[in-house]
């Protein structure tokens, strides 16, 4: 080979490469410029200020006025001297532990009932799952009306019954679980829909097989539905956890927290700290608070799953 | 043998769904009731009157309310279903460097809730001027449609490759390709994903609560809350406006249930 041929070569091969590094920054110009919308909306309306919420939290801040450093003074003051939010939080638990069984039970029943193919079972379907797409004002209202302790809809119905019902909403004791009946009423759908899902993926061979060994109704719902469900129920455990503990809306149209601080939740006493109070410091560290409890027990849940779900 | 006959499943289907719906059933009854008789005892479902006029005097209202609503949904679904599917079909179909890292921080965002950012959120944009424009209420969402992005990545990635190589063959440009061949083939995801944002978008509290001041700019549903004191201060025309708030979304549910269920379970257990 002659020199020459080797240096076009060698030249030739220089070319492909440049070629190909071309090649690549176009495609890699390509793929940024397809996620650049979503890229800038994440940095500049969620990144930035998170980072501007983290530093908040460390704050005195009226949002207007220069922040004021003052370390975790925020975070102590929290847990020692806010009665309000001790029982804010207390609050949201009491309606978290409450409202999960209800919706997660109601809704396997309704999702077993609407599983079997009987003829309008659509019709059904739609009417339990409909006050989930129902905007909550709308809701909040006919429902506020509903618990009026003297002409309402509820102590009527309970009256026919030869009930004296209780003052509902403007009851410290009652307001809450009026809240909570309205609240599971209006989320059932969503349970539903996972489980009817999970129970029409069910394998048809292990249902036919329990019943040659003679497996009736009930057992076979002990002993092969629920536990196949399981990985469901753990997603619905994460998910509605996270949503019940940012319940707002309801709360806001039904009480405004009230009466006194009887159903004031932790997504409610945040508002008012950062949009009545111009707290804003403050509320941020009460945001991060809520982080870090949304994230510890999902992480716990997600870490007992060995115990109890049951993947084929 | 089964647990419950037919009948019986009938029955207890039947006491449920009462439940379900006669809280709606009485919001409609409400709003043609005159005044005096909405709360009556012993409490009356059914409608017993035909009180139109409470329509006509809650037409004069919120005409310019509903236009908001319609508005800021339509801004919404078009948006996001623009922007997350560029970045879904990038994520699933395009070789670039970083692709994997970058999917991988948007999706750790979800993780965060979103009062930790909306509160510094508002301070910024009472900077820039935006507090009581419509703004707030859709560039943020149209720029972060993070689920939806998931959901249509998962999408691209079921459609066959051979679609992609034949508009290569004839000389597509990537965003051609991206456009006028994947994008038809992903409807179910986008009809999923347009449904879902329609509902959140029309059902949204929080956002036109800390935003909007002015009536002419506020959405049907808060402006219920908003505005109850002034001019709803009668339960029959608030149950009227109610309705109206509702009648769309109850409509659109109906229409593209299949898609909105297929949504819901996409998100839930396949993802």
């Amino acid at each position: 080979m002659s020199m020459a041929t080797i240096t076009m070569a060698r030249d030739r091969g220089a070319v492909q490469v440049a070629d190909v590094r071309r090649a690549r920054r176009r495609q890699n110009l390509t793929g940024w410029l397809f996620i650049s919308p979503i890229v800038v909306g994440v940095v500049a309306f969620q990144f930035f200020p998170i980072l501007v919420s983290m530093a908040a939290s460390l704050t005195d801040w009226n949002g207007i006025a220069a922040p004021k450093f003052v370390g975790l003074k925020n975070f102590t003051e929290m847990f020692s001297d806010d009665p309000l939010f001790l029982q804010t939080f207390k609050n949201t638990v009491y309606f978290t532990l409450a409202s999960i069984p209800l919706t997660i039970g109601i809704g396997l029943v309704l999702a077993l009932l609407c599983a079997r193919p009987i003829r309008g079972v659509a019709f059904f379907r739609t009417a339990y799952f409909a006050p989930y797409v129902t905007n909550v004002v709308a809701i909040g209202f006919v429902w506020f009306w509903f618990f009026q302790p003297d002409n309402g809809v509820i102590n009527g119905l309970l009256d026919q019954l030869g009930i004296h019902g209780p003052q509902w909403l403007s009851s410290s004791s009652w307001a809450m679980p009026a809240v909570i009946m309205v609240s599971v009423w209006q989320g059932i759908g969503y349970p539903m829909i996972i489980l009817l899902a999970g129970l029409q993926g069910l394998p048809a061979e292990y249902f036919e097989s329990a019943r040659i060994d003679g497996a009736g109704a009930w057992q076979r719902l002990r002993f092969i539905t629920l536990p196949l469900l399981t990985p469901h129920f753990l997603f619905l455990l994460i998910t509605q956890f996270i949503t019940s503990f940012q319940v707002f809306g309801l709360i806001y149209v039904m009480t405004k927290g009230g009466p006194g601080h009887a159903t004031s939740v932790y997504i409610f006493n945040i508002y008012q700290n950062a949009f009545s109070y111009g707290k804003v410091g403050y509320a941020s560290a009460m945001a991060w608070i809520l982080f870090a409890v949304i994230a510890a027990v999902t992480y716990l849940q997600w870490k007992l799953q060995k115990r109890w779900v049951f993947y084929t | 043998m089964r647990l419950v006959s037919k009948t019986s499943q009938y029955v207890v289907m039947s006491l449920f769904a009462i439940v379900f719906l006669a809280p709606l059933v009485w919001m409609i009854s409400a709003s043609l009731r005159p005044e005096a008789k909405v709360l009556s005892v012993p409490p009356k479902f059914l409608p017993t009157d035909a009180h139109w006029d409470n329509y006509r005097q809650v037409f004069e209202l919120i005409p310019v309310f509903l236009w908001n609503s319609v508005k800021l949904a339509g801004l919404n679904v078009v948006g996001i279903l623009i922007v997350a599917s560029m970045a879904g079909y990038a994520f699933a179909r395009l070789k670039f460097a970083g692709r994997d890292a970058a999917f991988m921080v948007l999706l750790a965002t979800s993780i965060i809730p979103g009062i930790a950012y909306l509160i510094p959120q508002y301070i910024v944009f009472r900077q820039i001027g935006w507090v009581d424009t419509q703004y707030p209420l859709w560039v943020p969402k149209v720029l972060t449609p993070v689920f939806a992005t998931f959901l249509m990545r998962q999408s691209f990635l079921t459609v066959p490759q051979e679609l992609e190589d034949a508009g290569k063959i004839d000389g597509a440009s990537t965003f051609g390709i991206y456009w006028r061949i994947m994008l038809p083939q992903t409807k179910p995801a986008l009809a999923a994903i347009g449904v879902f944002t329609f509902l959140e978008s029309w059902n949204d509290l929080f956002g036109p609560l800390i935003y909007i001041n002015s009536e002419n700019l506020q959405t049907l549903p808060v402006a219920l809350a908003q505005f109850q004191g002034e001019y709803f201060t009668q339960i029959s025309l608030l149950m009227c406006g109610a309705t109206v708030s509702v009648v769309p979304v109850i409509a659109v549910f109906l229409f593209a249930q299949r898609y909105f269920i297929q949504g819901i379970t996409m998100t839930g257990m396949k993802g």
